[in-house]
């Protein structure tokens, strides 16, 4: 479990997340939405340590992330940002191995080796473990660090905006990629999404949040209808059953 | 297996095999006439190998590899090409930091010296990566040309002290690398920078980890500001013993890693190795060029590396304009 305990993180005078408690569960898919602003990232990145809060505890299976080793904590919680800005040169193999780095302090065990190659085959890698990351396509980069988390085996897996810049062919994949991460390999997948109806379909709980709180949080069946949904982004929703999912209409 | 990973695999041998033939080479070469066969019959040519050869030979391996490591060091945990000893102040700093220790501590141990070289080196690097840190505009030739600016600004007061002190000449000397005065008891400080290099060796994981970002660090657990300084010190380390026992050698540290990762990739634990034997490669071929062109009189090691470096440095420049100018 991931507890968060009155988390407040502020940049000048505006609160970004504002004493945020919650606690993320153990296994499934846990989709965070809302509104540009509404503090889901900045949420992500002190849950990750990679941001430091003003105040608030935040606790990764009794684990305080912020002062237990780093490493440890590697162990148990990973996290994949949005923008993966890499100038460096590796190959997918070399990136899935940092995977197995808070496990092997660098240097590969047998049952890292096999880890990683799982990891490739799981991801459907095979074929472009040996090519530089940086000639690879946006979906296939994007796999390529999912592999990496993935043979970094930890239970919690943070996405940030992970279908940004993907195709719908792309995004699906991805999506079907997380949600069998969490059913196989019993993980838990915490998400920042904007799209609302991948959310929907994917997700087992949802999270709506707003002006740096929490306002709406259950099964889509809760989040995903029209007045939920008008509270959380202040515009109009309709909210359609296609083939027993909610799908949420917005465009005009 | 893919040509790439061969070409790997193959690359460090390779560059080895280059270094000791080159070794072979800086040993037989010189004024006084040595062959294989003198060394067994000839005392004063065992004295000469021993006392003038070796030491020069060695010295040019270590300082050769030492820079071209911390080179790669600095290119990658400033996630920039073009960012090096040279190009970062480092070098400037370190000549600045000599001139200091040798006014101030007039007639010191060579240690001495090194380590005020080093505490330039280490502020002057670390004053460069504030200043790109606060700069919102980060084009890859942007970058060091701030670090260019930063080391004349060095290379200026160093100039303005050494006028005062009536020491120019000597400055000039320190910031040309030459080996012609190695002998045996003068380049052993040297051996510092090639353990420092191999130190950079064992924990190579850290620094691609630490070069890959911040975030992407923390995710696995490496202290990115831990291994950023540590790389930094490293970097700082191996140019102040270099600039202080030979010399400084221009662009080595910017050449060598470039041209060695843009065959094998960015993972530093693969490419480490093969960038140490490149960079001794490289000075041993330019010192033996130096040593033959006006033999037997010689041209010192930096004047060459300068102009064959300056050189790779313009293709490269022409190259990334194309391929990576984004990147």
């Amino acid at each position: 479990m991931i507890a968060i305990d009155s988390v407040t993180k502020s940049y000048g005078d505006a609160t970004v997340v504002d004493a945020v408690s919650l606690t993320l569960p153990d296994s499934g898919v846990t989709s965070i939405i809302g509104p540009n602003g509404a503090g889901k990232s900045t949420l992500l990145s002190i849950v990750s340590r990679i941001l430091g809060a003003d105040a608030g505890v935040v606790s990764v299976e009794g684990l305080d992330v912020f002062s237990a080793p780093s490493r440890e904590v590697a162990k148990r919680l990973s996290i994949l940002r949005q923008d993966q800005h890499l100038t460096a040169r590796i190959t997918v193999r070399e990136l899935v191995e940092f995977g197995r780095f808070p496990h092997s302090h660098g240097r590969l065990t047998p049952e890292c080796r096999e880890a990683v190659a799982s990891a490739i085959e799981y991801c459907d890698l095979a074929e472009l473990a040996d090519r530089p990351i940086h000639q690879l396509s946006g979906g296939q980069r994007q796999r390529a660090f999912v592999a990496m988390v993935l043979a970094q085996d930890t239970r919690y897996v943070l996405l940030d905006e992970p279908l940004n810049n993907l195709d719908m062919v792309h995004a699906t994949g991805l999506m079907r990629l997380l949600r069998s991460l969490a059913d196989d390999h019993g993980k838990s997948i915490v998400l920042v999404l904007h799209d609302i109806n991948y959310a929907s379909v994917y997700s087992d709980r949802i999270i709506a949040m707003r002006g740096g709180a929490v306002v709406q949080d259950g099964p889509p069946t809760e989040v995903i209808t029209e007045a939920a949904l008008e509270d959380v982004y202040g515009m109009e929703f309709r909210v359609h059953e296609v083939d027993g999912e909610r799908i949420a209409a917005y465009y005009r | 297996m893919t040509a790439r990973t061969t070409f790997a695999a193959v690359a460090p041998w390779a560059a080895a095999a280059l270094v000791l033939l080159l070794a072979v080479v800086s040993l037989l070469l010189g004024a006084a006439d040595v062959n294989v066969w003198a060394l067994f019959t000839d005392a004063e040519a065992w004295q000469v190998v021993t006392v003038s050869r070796v030491p020069r030979t060695a010295a040019l391996i270590l300082s050769g590899a030492a820079l071209a490591v911390a080179g790669l060091i600095m290119q990658h945990l400033a996630r920039n090409r073009f960012v090096a000893p040279s190009t970062a102040g480092t070098v400037d700093a370190a000549g600045l930091g000599l001139l200091v220790a040798t006014i101030s501590f007039a007639g010191s141990s060579i240690m001495v010296k090194i380590v005020i070289a080093m505490l330039f080196a280490l502020a002057g690097t670390a004053l460069f990566i504030g200043v790109i840190q606060r700069i919102q505009f980060k084009d890859v030739i942007f970058v060091p040309l701030v670090g260019l600016v930063l080391g004349g600004v060095f290379a200026a007061i160093a100039e303005f002290i050494a006028y005062r002190f009536n020491l120019t000449q000597t400055l000039s000397i320190w910031m040309n690398g030459d080996f012609s005065g190695v002998i045996q008891g003068r380049y052993e400080t040297l051996w510092l920078a090639g353990a420092v290099a191999l130190i950079a060796y064992l924990f190579a994981n850290r620094f691609t980890a630490a070069g890959m970002g911040r975030e992407f660090a923390t995710n696995i657990g490496v202290n990115y500001r831990a291994w950023m300084t540590t790389g930094l010190v490293i970097a700082a380390m191996v140019t102040a013993v270099v600039v202080v026992t030979v010399g400084a050698i221009p662009f080595l540290g910017l050449i060598v890693p470039n041209i060695v990762t843009l065959m094998l990739g960015d993972n530093l634990r693969r490419v480490l190795p093969t960038t140490a034997l490149t960079g001794a490669a490289l000075v041993l071929a330019c010192d033996i060029l130096g040593r033959t062109l006006i033999y037997p009189y010689e041209i010192a090691v930096g004047t060459i590396v300068g102009v064959i470096g300056s050189g790779v440095f313009l293709v490269l420049i022409m190259r990334r304009r194309n391929t990576y100018a984004a990147a």
